[in-house]
């Protein structure tokens, strides 16, 4: 294990593996939070949110998914590191956008961006359901009571257009950094050939104008419509 | 018709006395090139004048001139074998350039790669690389009959496309972390599609990587710029079958 973990292509690999894991929740979590557009009482999305607090399967998840952004991020910051450790000396002269996109080359950058806005966000939602339940206001829906979510999230983003131009921004950055990591990951596992490697980098375009797209509209709808 | 004239070039280039030296950037002017000429042509002129004048030449690597033997290297104007496609410096003609332009040549930046003297990088990286499992040891025998060991026309053509390159290291050179992963997923595919180099597919994935780590080369973050850098368009896909070879070599273990 300690020469899979020094060696580059091993060391990529753990790269690879959390990015996409991070990936599919990505997926996950945008297919709940769409609701929130759809059903303006909040009973939809309450259900949903109340559906994943309690399922045993999410529950199991949910540190293993903590693990992976905890490697997926400090990992990074280690490889660049390293990367940067290859070349002490400098050009002078780079016509890098010639031969890679901006995105391939700092996905470091958007990654950080990408941080400092999930921090927020966990701050503003998660912790607050996990661990201040208290201050939510509960609501009843088929005889069950669970808390309103739906309040807290749409009240966010009801109380300040600041909220949902940063919530904008977060889910474009996203978009970003995942029109690259999609198909990188796959690449970077192996699994990518001459057939594979185009239809990938297609795939992971797409995956990525749909999170962007995704999670830039639930703030929009709350900014035009309220 | 004959070729245009370029009546003035401004020539920045890195002059570096030894390994040891600090190293700074010169800036030469140079008058009346023909587009006709070759980069390393143009180097020529200017290094006669430099000797006519006492100076001390310009130190650059270049061999074959036609493009096949993978000694030239240069990075020009911010990319490797400057600014054409598919092509060694020493196949760059001067037509890619702008009269009164002014031109930086840069060596090859990489902990692996160190100046040796002026734009002369020493590459012996990977030679130790190709000696750390680049080969096959397995006895072959004589010369078998032409359809005794099928090769499926698809694998011949893509251990071929692998076997094109020239080991100059411009991939090295344009990666953002000198990562040498497409020199070193071409020599390992060269010999893993073909039946030869089947047997050793595994060992020979494993110690190319462990000696290009040790070099001190980046890890690949699939930027592909390597792929649009490289004089002979070696396609990354190469660095998935590295990647590949390499984690079942590992799992397997």
């Amino acid at each position: 294990m300690s020469k899979f973990l020094t060696a580059s292509i091993g060391r990529k690999f753990i790269m690879g593996v959390s990015g996409l894991f991070l990936v599919v929740f990505i997926a996950v979590h945008l297919t709940v939070n769409i609701l929130l557009i759809f059903d303006d009482s909040g009973e939809l999305f309450n259900q949903a949110a109340h559906f994943m607090g309690t399922n045993p399967v999410v529950k199991i998840m949910e540190p293993l998914l903590g693990i992976g952004f905890l490697v997926h991020i400090l990992w990074s910051f280690f490889l660049e590191y390293q990367n940067w450790k290859a070349r002490p000396v400098k050009y002078d002269r780079k016509s890098s956008g010639v031969s890679s996109t901006w995105t391939s080359r700092n996905m470091l950058v958007l990654g950080a961006l990408v941080l400092v806005f999930l921090i927020v966000h966990v701050l503003q939602f998660f912790w607050v359901i996990k661990f201040n339940p208290e201050s939510m206001n509960s609501v009843i829906i088929g005889g069950e009571e669970m808390e309103d979510t739906y309040s807290l999230v749409a009240g966010l983003f009801r109380s300040s257009v600041a909220y949902d131009l940063f919530y904008i921004v977060g889910g474009i950055l996203l978009g970003f950094h995942l029109s690259h990591g999609f198909w990188s990951g796959f690449q970077t596992l192996g699994l990518s050939n001459k057939h594979w490697i185009s239809r990938l980098q297609v795939l992971g375009k797409i995956f990525s104008v749909i999170v962007a797209i995704g999670f830039s509209i639930i703030p929009l709808y709350f900014l035009i419509k309220f | 018709m004959a070729d245009k004239i370029l009546k003035k070039l401004n020539i920045k280039v890195w002059r570096q006395k030894n390994a040891a030296d600090k190293g700074r950037f010169e800036t030469y002017t140079i008058e009346n090139i023909s587009t006709g000429s070759s980069f390393l042509e143009m180097l020529d002129i200017l290094n006669d004048k430099l000797i006519i004048d006492g100076q001390d030449p310009i130190a650059f690597d270049h061999d074959c001139r036609e493009g096949i033997c993978g000694t030239c290297s240069l990075y020009i104007n911010g990319r490797p074998h400057g600014p054409d496609t598919e092509v060694t410096t020493c196949q760059l003609h001067m037509r890619k350039f702008n009269d009164g332009e002014t031109i930086t040549i840069e060596p090859w930046r990489a902990k692996a790669f160190p100046v040796i003297k002026d734009l002369v990088v020493d590459r012996t990286a990977f030679e130790k690389i190709l000696r750390a499992g680049g080969f096959i040891s397995v006895n072959t025998g004589g010369v078998p009959d032409a359809n005794a060991i099928p090769v499926p026309y698809e694998d011949a053509e893509e251990s071929m496309d692998a076997a094109a390159c020239i080991g100059c290291g411009a991939c090295v050179a344009a990666c953002k972390n000198s990562s040498a992963m497409l020199f070193v997923s071409a020599k390992v595919s060269h010999l893993a599609k073909l039946p030869q180099g089947k047997v050793e597919a595994k060992k020979r994935a494993r110690r190319m990587v462990a000696k290009m780590d040790e070099l001190g080369f980046g890890g690949c973050t699939n930027t592909g710029a390597c792929e649009v850098e490289c004089p002979k368009s070696i396609s990354i896909t190469n660095i998935a079958r590295l990647n590949r070879e390499y984690l079942l070599a590992r799992f397997s273990e």
